[in-house]
């Protein structure tokens, strides 16, 4: 439906901005916490109301009914997890995030891209897949499914740093080729670095990473914003990314760890004993 | 997008970031990182751009798969961090009572 002209949807999409600030700001009262989460809530109908006015749409069928099958999975989730089960249930909806970042990332890249926008799309598609098993993992951690404590095999070091060289080589082939099935082989690496980064993590250190992983989200949403040309899209995902990453820290320093000392401490372990 | 705005929009973000949650107190991180997650959730939109213009099959599968996962994340994460809150509105009586009914 193309009700709305440009200017008002861009107008959505500022105050939408302006909610998520405020929510944000909002959540450091418990007392104005609740009403900064509705304003949060909002925003994002805002901007979302104001693209669907605003643009015509192919697909509208198929992506209501994903929206309403999302929604009928979310609602009874987070309605009737209990609240030691939380921290998990919130790492499950960042990784979903991050898995519908790549995604994105994936579609946009068969639009076809030049250099600048297909790194940004490479960043997109591995940062976004190596949040979504990574918080699948800390979910199975926290839920018990996967053993909580730290798993380390000798070689695991030099296993991640030879995966990262293959996901920056292959990020090059992309850029460079245009072909789609680097893409794959990227987001295929990706989610393999998700799980081996966390396996080492352990026990108490698990909810840190979760917020390591929802800022890593939040910069998966960024890139996503540079591509589609969306400044809120980059707005949202920069404010995480950043709140998240300040976060991640506070976190730390309130259990007394740091957060360079939880993530490549296992792998200092593994090779003293490996 | 120019290079320049994008560049001052993301430092200016960075900044806001950085800014908005220094002063958060520790009981509290737990409901802000699910407000955060919730707010990353917007990725909805991109998901509905991509799914709105897709024109072949593959794209379309990909696209109205994103939707659906972004729709778990947005509306999981909002629903759920209110949750989060009701609790600390009830708070005086602090562990493990039964929650507070909606």
């Amino acid at each position: 439906m193309k009700i709305l002209n440009e200017s008002v949807v861009l107008t959505g999409y500022l105050v939408a901005a302006i909610l998520f600030i405020l929510a944000l700001k909002g959540l450091s009262s418990p007392r104005k916490a609740r009403r900064a989460n509705r304003l949060g809530a909002t925003g994002a109908v805002i901007a979302i109301a104001a693209y669907v006015l605003g643009h015509d749409i192919r697909n509208g069928a198929w992506i209501a009914l994903a929206v309403v099958a999302g929604a009928a999975i979310a609602v009874p989730a987070a309605r009737r997890v209990h609240m030691t089960q939380m921290p998990q249930l919130v790492a499950a909806f960042n990784g979903v995030g991050g898995g519908a970042a790549a995604l994105v990332a994936v579609v946009e890249f068969t639009h076809g891209a030049d250099a600048w926008a297909g790194s940004v799309i490479a960043f997109t598609v591995f940062i976004g897949g190596l949040s979504l098993t990574g918080s699948f993992i800390t979910f199975g951690k926290l839920q018990g499914i996967i053993t909580s404590r730290a798993v380390v095999f000798p070689g695991l070091g030099v296993l991640l740093g030879v995966l990262t060289l293959a996901a920056i080589a292959t990020a090059v082939a992309m850029v460079i080729t245009g072909n789609l099935l680097y893409a794959a082989a990227l987001l295929g690496i990706g989610l393999v670095i998700g799980v081996l980064f966390v396996l080492p993590i352990g026990g108490a250190d698990v909810p840190i990473v979760i917020s390591l992983l929802n800022a890593f989200t939040g910069l998966a949403v960024a890139g996503s914003g540079v591509m589609l040309s969306n400044v809120l899209l980059l707005i949202a995902g920069t404010l995480v990314g950043a709140s998240g990453t300040i976060l991640t820290i506070s976190m730390a320093t309130a259990m007394g760890r740091s957060v360079t000392g939880i993530v490549f401490g296992a792998f200092r372990r593994a090779r003293k004993s490996g | 997008m120019d290079v320049f705005a994008l560049v001052t929009i993301t430092v200016l973000a960075v900044f806001l970031g950085f800014e908005v949650v220094s002063k958060v107190s520790s009981t509290l991180h737990t409901p802000l990182m699910s407000e955060a997650n919730a707010i990353h959730g917007i990725i909805l939109l991109g998901a509905i751009m991509v799914a709105g213009q897709a024109t072949e099959p593959l794209p379309l599968v990909l696209s109205v798969l994103a939707v659906f996962l972004a729709t778990i994340n947005i509306v999981g994460g909002f629903v759920v961090t209110d949750r989060m809150l009701v609790m600390f509105a009830a708070k005086p009586s602090r562990a493990g009572k039964k929650e507070v009914s909606k």
